[in-house]
């Protein structure tokens, strides 16, 4: 080694060939079970989303008449986007649950020089989703 | 014959070989022994080559940072017991650049560590005369948690968004941020601000969470991150809605 190269190698530079370094895998999110559970969170929001446009379809076409919404209700009645449908739903519960269940981590709320316990946090979420759930059902069913 | 225990370990000689390669150890099996005892027979009794880093032996120092079977751990609070009979691989930390064997190279983090301020930032000092800066309980209370970071790196070794983007600040230096942001003694969240709003700082988090899962020190970065996301939020949404309010 020349007293140059001596030099060089002694300063911090960000390449550095005489380091190792691994790459990370293309796969690495199915190495564990949380990384996967993390992807298929992160996933779970292209089926939120198929939830919303749904839901837009089906408030236009109920604007348009009862023939219009009578075609949209037939394409929901197809085999093919019942079972999307499905899948849908469980992914929204799944991003539900899984959010709802971080929220504590977010939100720090102090009382009284105390922190509100996680589960009144997390609790408020789920108590929110239910009234608002039963207040939708109620004014699709009554 | 006294019970032994199988250990394979991570050896890379820059100067012999250009890809690492796991080397297999027989040290004897002692149900008080943890990881790092493990290492230290070797390069006492087997291989005096070995090179590692480690100092306390007892969880403060943060020097023996490894991956012990592939999850990111403080090798002298991590018993042989655990792994028992079975052989315990032991590696450098996953996403920084290997030195030798199993030490690696932290200066990227030690530079994330400065840039984001973790020291009290005073607009005005007083003067020593005037006496300390007071605290309540409930005020320690708010930060203490982030201030027990001992710089150990594990929560970088377990963040995939790190691996992805080395430019990521990482969790340990937001929590530390964030440590001294929520000190009611501290008037320097602006200055940080800058930093850690980068798409790089906190944006840059998805919150897989695992860096709070492997904290030897129950710091939670995650919390953190994410709550710093909130605050972060609600000064851009000010900053919108109240332009004269800015400073």
């Amino acid at each position: 080694m020349t007293p140059h190269e001596t030099n060089r190698a002694t300063q911090y530079t960000l390449y550095h060939p005489r380091w190792y370094r691994t790459r990370v895998s293309t796969y690495w999110w199915l190495r564990k079970w949380c990384y996967l559970k993390f992807v298929l969170r992160e996933l779970s929001s292209v089926f939120v989303a198929y939830f919303v446009v749904i839901t837009l379809l089906q408030i236009h076409s109920l604007s348009r008449g009862p023939e219009a919404y009578a075609r949209f209700e037939r394409l929901m009645h197809n085999p093919l986007v019942i079972a999307l449908s499905a899948i849908s739903l469980l992914f929204v519960l799944f991003h539900t649950i899984t959010w709802f269940n971080l929220a504590p981590r977010a939100i720090v709320v102090r009382l009284g020089g105390m922190r509100i316990p996680d589960i009144l946090i997390a609790g408020s979420n789920y108590v929110a989703w239910l009234m608002i759930s039963a207040a939708v059902a109620w004014f699709i069913l009554r | 014959m006294a019970e032994t225990i199988q250990l394979e370990v991570t050896r890379y000689s820059p100067e012999h070989g250009s890809v690492p390669a796991l080397q297999r150890f027989e040290v004897p099996y002692r149900k008080d022994w943890v990881v790092l005892d493990a290492l230290n027979y070797i390069k006492d009794k087997l291989d005096g080559s070995l090179s590692y880093r480690w100092s306390c032996r007892m969880g403060i120092c943060g020097s023996c940072g490894m991956m012990v079977n592939g999850e990111p751990k403080l090798t002298c609070a991590t018993f042989l017991s655990n792994y028992a009979p079975h052989a315990v691989r032991v590696e450098p930390l996953r996403n920084f650049p290997v030195v030798r064997d199993l030490v690696i190279e932290m200066t990227d983090f030690m530079v994330k560590l400065q840039k984001v301020k973790p020291w009290i930032i005073r607009k005005e000092e007083k003067s020593i005369a005037d006496g300390e800066y007071m605290q309540t309980t409930s005020q320690l209370d708010a930060y203490k948690q982030f201030s027990m970071c001992i710089n150990c790196m594990l929560c970088y070794a377990a963040c995939p968004v790190y691996g992805l983007d080395p430019l990521f600040i990482g969790p340990a230096a937001i929590a530390l941020a964030q440590r001294y942001n929520i000190d009611s003694r501290d008037q320097g969240a602006k200055e940080r601000m800058n930093i850690l709003s980068q798409h790089e700082g906190i944006w840059g988090c998805t919150f897989v969470g695992e860096c709070t899962e492997v904290c030897p020190k129950n710091v939670d970065p995650a919390g953190a991150i994410q709550q710093y996301k909130l605050t972060a939020t609600k000064e851009w949404f000010k900053s919108v809605l109240m332009p004269w309010g800015a400073r």
